[in-house]
């Protein structure tokens, strides 16, 4: 018998953060209009902490459902929870590093943060459909917002654009797909799903509702063939920004992703995997050979971006419990050092995007040691070498898909590593050659305490996926473990009550 | 009677779907959207969920589509410039609604026997029960849908701030 817990407990890192959402967004109204906006920043940083540590917190309540079995706090929640607000707090910190104190918007940037992450920590606890649409629509249009947010430069706008009608055009399949379920199985509680999937007499339309359900969430993470908008939007969106958009959303989508899979369907595999098959293969091939083309690095990173989704997705069509927990970790080293490599392109390149092509960054280690050596660490973990977190997150990935037997998905994906290594090594080839006289190297600025702490936090993360990662893929493990129990019976608490309304 | 209900009242749904799409008048799409809303309160009506259908109509119907009205009109939304159009909407857009039309029509005419029959009319869905399904088994989404009410304002205030 589980003990009672107080409901509020089980989404204390989303209320924390709403709250000091509110509070930044009401204090940002009644500063005085010509002060700086950045002691706001850092109440959110505040606010990001309280969400870490009340994520870290939630480890220590028994796993189980709340609000009649629409979420659901377990090891996997508070793994993504704790992935989620780390971002967040990172991103922030770049973000009070790259603005000036005249930067427009800076409250409701904030503010757009913090709900967003509300969004995100929802989606990867949810457990009902329907609060899943509705984090998703909450981590969605803030980041569609905040990709606006460079109003002066065309790019800004016309990314925010193409963003919102790609993405709610995702949305709409997405929605779609919830709407074919609930016809097959007359439910929209993932656990309900599963049994009622076990029970038998499924309608065939179900296939189409997960397809569509999983072509959404494609949308989503990025995966090709619905990339398209990728490179634009990363390239007109403010650098801090891109390193919150590059990450949080896709790992609370990824998170979604397993859920759905692995929580709903994990009786119809055979129908799925070959989808995330095919989707991992376009990924990790049309983001590699994008990639090569690319002169701008925020595209370039963009592209690599496609390649890691379809890397992680490996993961996915690995069925067991190794390929979840592989995800899982994949996720949190890929967001590491994706945000890491955004905080010095944030910081180089400034809130307006003074560098953009590779050209740009010749010279950077020259100018500034650190920041080159920084930039190229994470280059380096992005090819995937040892002693960086980019390397056991590829490991554990192709280990579980030759368990799994995906002997060609493996193959593959290793002659793709091999691509990457290429573009990734020519923009580190670019920071250590020599500037010339008129390189825009030449003025930057002084990195500030809000920069050096993303970049130990960044930084530290990633040695320590790569020399120690026993901790965090323990904890993976552990969040996949609430996968292979997967029972055909219904969840136990809270649900009665919702059948019998359901079924009037 | 219901059947016959059905037949018109979905046909006009649909053909006002298809109009808002074709009309290059913005007021016209809006006028059309109207006939889509109060069809679907017909069929919500049909398949006894009352107090759905009042609320599509005053909702929708009413609120929304005033709202609507009032931004085309105060944005003065003339008529849409006709484009050549996306060649990948051609290529792959209107092919692969095609492929999915086909493929639902399919499996429920193919499939019909799968499916839980019921007749239009043997349910009336209870205003209390509604509200038990809202208010406390969905109570959580319901309140998170504030959180998306309140960023899509801050947004909107964000991006059409004046810039100073």
């Amino acid at each position: 018998m589980i003990p009672m817990v107080n409901p509020a407990l089980r989404v204390l890192p989303e209320i924390i953060l709403t709250l000091f959402g509110i509070l930044v967004m009401l204090a940002d109204a009644v500063m005085a209009k010509a002060s700086s906006r950045k002691p706001l920043g850092w109440l959110a940083v505040l606010g990001a902490l309280a969400a870490l540590a009340a994520s870290l917190w939630q480890n220590r309540l028994p796993a189980g459902d709340a609000f009649y079995g629409v979420v659901r706090t377990d090891a996997f929640s508070v793994f993504f929870h704790v992935l989620i607000a780390g971002i967040v707090l990172a991103s922030l910190l770049i973000a009070l590093d790259a603005v000036s104190d005249t930067t427009e918007g800076l409250g409701e940037l904030f503010a757009l943060i913090l709900f967003g992450a509300v969004g995100m920590m929802f989606m990867t606890s949810a457990v009902e459909l329907l609060l899943v649409f509705i984090a998703l629509e909450i981590s969605s249009i803030s980041t569609y917002i905040m990709a606006g947010f460079r109003r002066k430069s065309a790019k800004g706008p016309e990314s925010a654009l193409k963003y919102f009608l790609l993405g709610s055009f995702a949305t709409a399949f997405f929605l779609y797909g919830i709407a074919l379920v609930f016809g097959a199985t007359g439910t929209t509680r993932i656990p309900e799903i599963a049994s009622a999937i076990a029970a038998g007499h499924t309608p065939a339309i179900i296939y189409i509702g997960l397809a569509m359900l999983i072509v959404g969430l494609g949308f989503k993470v990025s995966a090709a063939p619905f990339h398209v908008w990728t490179p634009d939007v990363y390239e007109g969106a403010p650098s801090p920004v891109v390193a919150l958009m590059s990450t949080a959303p896709k790992a609370a989508a990824f998170a979604v992703l397993l859920r759905i899979v692995y929580g709903a369907f994990p009786l119809l595999h055979d129908h799925w995997t070959p989808i995330l098959w095919w989707l991992a293969v376009l990924s990790m091939t049309i983001g590699n050979l994008g990639a090569l083309r690319q002169r701008n690095v925020k595209r370039l990173l963009a592209y690599s971006s496609i390649a890691h989704a379809g890397y992680l997705l490996v993961a996915f069509a690995a069925l067991s419990a190794d390929g979840i927990a592989a995800a899982s970790f994949y996720a949190v080293a890929y967001a590491i050092m994706n945000v890491g490599i955004f905080a010095v392109i944030s910081h180089a390149g400034g809130y307006e995007d003074r560098l953009t092509l590779i050209d740009d960054y010749r010279g950077l280690a020259w100018r500034s040691p650190l920041l080159g050596g920084v930039m190229a660490f994470f280059l380096i973990s992005l090819i995937g070498i040892p002693f960086t977190g980019g390397f056991f997150g590829k490991f554990y990935v192709f280990v579980a898909a030759l368990h799994s037997g995906l002997i060609w998905l493996a193959i593959i994906g290793l002659v793709n590593s091999g691509i990457a290594a290429w573009y990734y090594l020519r923009v580190a080839t670019a920071i250590y050659s020599r500037p010339s006289e008129s390189s825009p190297v030449h003025s930057l600025p002084r990195p500030s305490l809000a920069l050096l702490l993303a970049l130990v936090i960044t930084v530290s993360g990633t040695l320590i996926l790569g020399i120690f990662p026993g901790g965090v893929l323990s904890s993976a493990r552990a969040a996949a473990a609430t996968y292979t129990s997967v029972s055909p019976v219904p969840s136990s608490s809270g649900t009665s009550a919702a059948d019998t309304t359901a079924q009037h | 009677m219901h059947l016959a209900l059905f037949l018109i009242f979905g046909a006009l749904c649909v053909a006002g779907a298809l109009n808002l799409l074709l009309q290059r008048h913005p007021i016209n799409s809006a006028l059309s959207l109207i006939v889509v809303m109060s069809s679907l309160a017909v069929l919500y009506l049909l398949l006894g969920a009352e107090f759905l259908a009042a609320a599509q109509v005053i909702v929708y119907s009413g609120a929304i589509m005033v709202l609507f009205t009032f931004v085309i009109m105060l944005l003065n939304a003339g008529r849409e410039e006709r484009t050549r159009g996306s060649k990948m909407a051609y290529v792959i857009g209107f092919p692969g609604a095609a492929v999915l039309l086909a493929l639902l029509a399919d499996i429920f005419i193919t499939h019909s026997g799968e499916f839980h029959r019921v007749h239009a009319g043997e349910y009336v869905v209870s205003t209390a029960a509604l509200s038990g399904v809202l208010f406390r088994d969905l109570l959580l989404p319901f309140e998170v849908t504030s959180i998306l009410i309140l960023i899509a304002i801050l947004g909107a205030v964000a991006l059409a701030r004046k810039e100073h």
